[in-house]
C-alpha cells in the first residue's frame, strides 16, 4: 500500500499551468501599463513620419499612410530658431561638446573622491563626506544666481567651459556617494595587500581599484549622460544662443510662434534629442543594473 | 639570541575603545609565534599594527632592531597573507606575485627569478598564467603565500590564513606551512582562533584576551601549565573540568571529597588556607585497569556518552558537579553506569579563586 502511494504520488517538478488566473492577471496588468506608458511614444513616432496634410486630417493614432522622413531631415538641418535656420545639428554638437568634458571631469574627480573617502580615511573624512552629501539635497534653483556671479567673476559666463564646470560640480555629491559606496564594498584586505606590496595612493587607484570598478563607472556614465544631456535649466542660463545645448534649441523650435506649427518636425526634433541617452541606456543597461545592485548591497 | 620583532608598550585605541593596552612582545629570530584568542581579543589588530596598516596610539615597534613605528608597510620588511587571500582579481598569478616587486622597481630578470623560485617552493608553476578566479581555495592561498614569499622579507605575517578553507585542506596546508617554516627559517607571526593550528605550528603561543597577552609560552607550557583560569579554559577541547573548593594544608576539598595534592608543584609554597579552583583535563582522567595505580580514585555517574570514533566523550557527575572524561574510542560505556576514575594531581592545575592565577 505505502509503496504504491510512493510510486504514484507527485514526482519531479510540479507542472505549471500557463493560463492560470494569476498569470492572466499578471501579464494583463503589465501589458496594460506598458501600453499606457508607450502610447505617447507611439504617437510621436507616427506623427514624425507623416506629412503635414495627413496630420491636419486629425487621425492622431493612425499609422502614416505615406511614410516620409522629410520632417527628420528638416528638424536636423533646416528648422529655424530665431535667426538661425540650420536645424538641431548645431545644438547637437554643442551638447556633445558640453557632455564629453563634463563627463570626464565629473567622473574622474568623483571616483577619486569616493576612493579617498572609502579607503584613505583621514581626520574629518566623515564630516567632509556628510557635507558633500548635503549638497545633493539642495535645490538647484537656489544656487543659480550665486553661480551666475561666480562665473561672471572668473570670466566663464556664457561659455561652454562655464557650463562644463557647473555640470561637474553638481554631479559631484551623488557620484561621490556612488563611488564611495562601491569602493567600501570591495574587500578591505585587497587594499591592505596592495599597501604591503608597496603601491601608493595612485598605484592602488589605477592598478587595483579601477580595473575592478567597470560596473560602477558605467552607472556613473549613464547617470551623467542622461542628466547632462537632458539638462535644460543650466543650459539656458549659463550659455548664449550660439552655444545653446540641444534641449534649449529644441525648446526654441517647438515653442516658436511664427508660421504654421509643424507637428511632425517638432516630434522628429524631440525624438532626435532623446536618442543619445536612449542609445547609452540600451547599450549598457545590463551593466547598469549590475552596478546599481553592487553599490546597493553594502554602503 | 637576537630579536626579530620587538613590540614595546604598544597602545591602540579606536576613539574611546582601547583595543591594545601597554603590550610588550619580543619575538626571536626564526621563531614561529602564534597569536591565539577568541574574536575581538585584539590579535588581528596587533598583526595589523606590526604590518603598519594601523597607526598605533602609543608605543614602538622594532623589526630587526630598526624602529619602524612610523614606516610604511612596504618599508618594514614584512610579507602578509590574509584570510580572504586578497588576490588582485584582474591580474594573473604571475601578475599577483610580481606586483610588489614592480612597485619596488626591481629589474625584470630579478623579478622573473624570484617569481619562479616562489612558484617552485609552493608548486604553483602550472598556475602562473591563470587568473585567481580560476583557482581553488587552496591554490589561491598558496598564491597569497607566494606573494609574501617573493618579497624576500624577514618576517611573515599570517592573518587567519586557513580559516576560509575546508577542514581537510586546512590540515594539508597546515602541514605545508610548517614544512615551509622549517625550510625558510623566517620569523613568522600567525594569528588564529584555532587552538589546534596554534598547538601544531607554534614555537611559542601568545594567548590574548581583551588586548592583553594572558600567557606567552611553548605549546607544551600553555597546555600543561596554564598560568591562569582563562588560558586553562581556552586551551583544550573538550575544555578542562573546573571544581571549586578550598585548599587546606595541602589538601583540596570539594564538598566532602578530599584530594591530597601529592606531586603537584605549587608556584609558591601555600601557607594559608583559601578558596581555589582545581582544573582537570578530560584526557588526563584514567579509567579501567589504570585506576588502581592512580593517586586519587573516585566513582562517577555517567550521564551521557558521545562516541566520536577516535575517542569517546563521557559527560558524568562527580558528586554533584558535572565532569567530562575522555576515553578510548573503543570504550563501551552506557549512560546510567557508575564508572571508576583515577586522577593524578601532578597533572592538574590549581588556581586562586579571586585572582584566577595559577598557584
Amino acid at each position: 500500500m505505502a509503496d504504491a502511494a510512493l510510486r504514484d504520488g507527485p514526482r519531479g517538478p510540479k507542472p505549471k499551468k500557463s493560463f492560470s488566473r494569476a498569470n492572466i492577471f499578471l501579464y494583463g496588468t503589465l501589458l496594460l501599463v506598458s501600453l499606457y506608458y508607450l502610447l505617447p511614444l507611439y504617437v510621436m513616432i507616427v506623427t514624425s513620419l507623416k506629412g503635414m496634410p495627413e496630420i491636419r486630417m486629425g487621425n492622431v493614432f493612425g499609422p502614416p499612410m505615406e511614410i516620409t522622413f522629410e520632417p527628420w531631415v528638416k528638424a536636423w538641418s533646416e528648422a529655424c530658431t530665431g535667426i538661425n535656420c540650420d536645424g538641431l545639428q548645431r545644438g547637437f554638437w554643442n551638447s556633445v561638446n558640453i557632455l564629453i568634458p563634463s563627463l570626464i571631469l565629473s567622473i574622474s574627480i568623483a571616483s577619486i573622491n569616493g576612493y579617498a573617502l572609502a579607503n584613505w580615511r583621514f581626520k574629518g573624512s566623515e564630516t567632509f563626506f556628510t557635507i558633500l552629501i548635503i549638497g545633493a539635497f539642495i535645490p538647484y534653483q537656489t544656487m543659480i544666481y550665486p553661480i551666475v556671479i561666480i562665473l561672471r567673476e572668473v570670466g566663464l559666463m556664457g561659455s561652454l567651459g562655464g557650463l562644463v564646470l557647473v555640470h561637474a560640480v553638481f554631479g559631484m555629491p551623488i557620484l561621490t556617494l556612488l563611488f564611495r559606496n562601491y569602493f567600501t564594498s570591495l574587500p578591505e584586505e585587497l587594499f591592505k595587500a596592495a599597501r604591503v606590496d608597496g603601491a601608493g595612493f595612485w598605484g592602488i587607484y589605477f592598478r587595483i581599484m579601477l580595473p575592478m570598478s567597470l560596473p560602477i563607472f558605467v552607472v556613473a556614465m549613464i547617470l551623467q549622460v542622461t542628466g547632462i544631456w537632458n539638462d535644460f535649466l543650466f543650459g539656458v542660463i549659463y550659455t548664449k544662443p550660439s552655444t545653446y545645448p540641444m534641449t534649449v534649441q529644441l525648446n526654441n523650435i517647438v515653442n516658436s510662434v511664427q508660421g504654421v506649427k509643424e507637428y511632425n518636425v517638432n516630434m522628429a526634433a524631440t525624438l532626435l534629442t532623446g536618442i543619445v541617452p536612449l542609445v547609452i541606456y540600451f547599450a549598457s543597461g545590463k551593466l547598469f543594473v549590475r552596478g546599481i545592485a553592487a553599490g546597493a548591497v553594502k554602503g | 639570541m637576537t630579536y626579530s620583532v620587538q613590540i614595546k608598550q604598544l597602545d591602540l585605541a579606536f576613539g574611546a575603545v582601547k583595543v591594545l593596552q601597554n603590550l610588550d612582545l619580543d619575538i626571536h629570530e626564526g621563531e614561529f609565534l602564534v597569536l591565539l584568542g577568541s574574536s575581538g581579543c585584539g590579535k588581528s589588530t596587533l598583526l595589523n599594527c606590526i604590518a603598519g596598516l594601523l597607526e598605533v596610539t602609543d608605543g614602538q615597534i622594532f623589526i630587526k632592531g630598526r624602529n619602524v613605528t612610523w614606516a610604511e608597510p612596504s618599508e618594514r620588511g614584512i610579507g602578509m597573507v590574509f584570510q580572504s587571500y586578497a588576490l588582485y582579481p584582474q591580474m594573473t598569478v604571475r601578475g599577483n606575485l610580481s606586483f610588489g616587486l614592480k612597485n619596488a622597481r626591481l629589474p625584470k630578470a630579478e623579478i622573473e627569478k624570484r617569481v619562479n623560485r616562489a612558484a617552485d617552493i609552493l608548486q604553483i608553476q602550472p598556475l602562473l598564467d591563470r587568473k585567481p578566479g580560476a583557482l581553488s581555495g587552496g591554490q589561491r592561498q598558496r598564491v597569497a603565500i607566494g606573494r609574501a614569499l617573493v618579497r624576500d622579507v624577514d618576517v611573515f605575517l599570517f592573518d587567519e590564513p586557513l580559516s576560509n578553507l575546508d577542514a581537510k585542506l586546512r590540515v594539508d596546508l597546515r602541514v605545508e606551512l610548517k614544512r615551509l617554516h622549517n625550510q625558510l627559517q623566517n620569523t613568522m607571526i600567525y594569528v588564529t582562533h584555532d587552538q589546534i593550528e596554534a598547538m601544531t605550528l607554534a614555537d611559542r603561543i601568545a594567548v590574548m584576551k581583551g588586548g592583553k597577552i594572558m600567557q606567552l609560552g611553548s605549546p607544551d607550557e600553555i597546555y600543561n601549565r596554564p598560568r591562569n583560569l582563562y588560558v586553562a579554559d581556552f586551551i583544550g577541547s573538550p575544555s578542562m573540568n573546573f571544581l571549586e573548593g578550598r585548599l587546606e594544608g595541602g589538601n583540596f576539598k570539594v564538598d566532602d571529597m578530599v584530594m591530597p595534592m601529592v606531586g603537584y608543584e605549587f608556584l609558591t609554597p601555600q601557607t594559608s588556607d583559601h578558596t581555589a579552583v582545581i582544573g582537570i583535563r578530560p584526557e588526563h582522567v584514567v579509567t579501567g585497569e589504570l585506576v588502581r595505580n592512580a593517586p586519587l580514585q573516585f566513582d562517577v555517574d555517567v550521564d551521557l556518552v558521545e562516541p566520536m570514533g577516535s575517542d569517546t566523550l563521557i559527560y558524568a557527575k562527580l558528586g554533584r558537579h558535572p565532569f567530562r572524561i575522555r576515553m578510548d574510542g573503543q570504550a563501551r560505556v552506557k549512560s546510567g553506569e557508575v564508572l571508576a576514575i583515577g586522577i593524578d594531581p601532578s597533572r592538574a592545575s590549581i588556581f586562586d579563586k579571586k585572582t584566577e592565577d595559577r598557584l
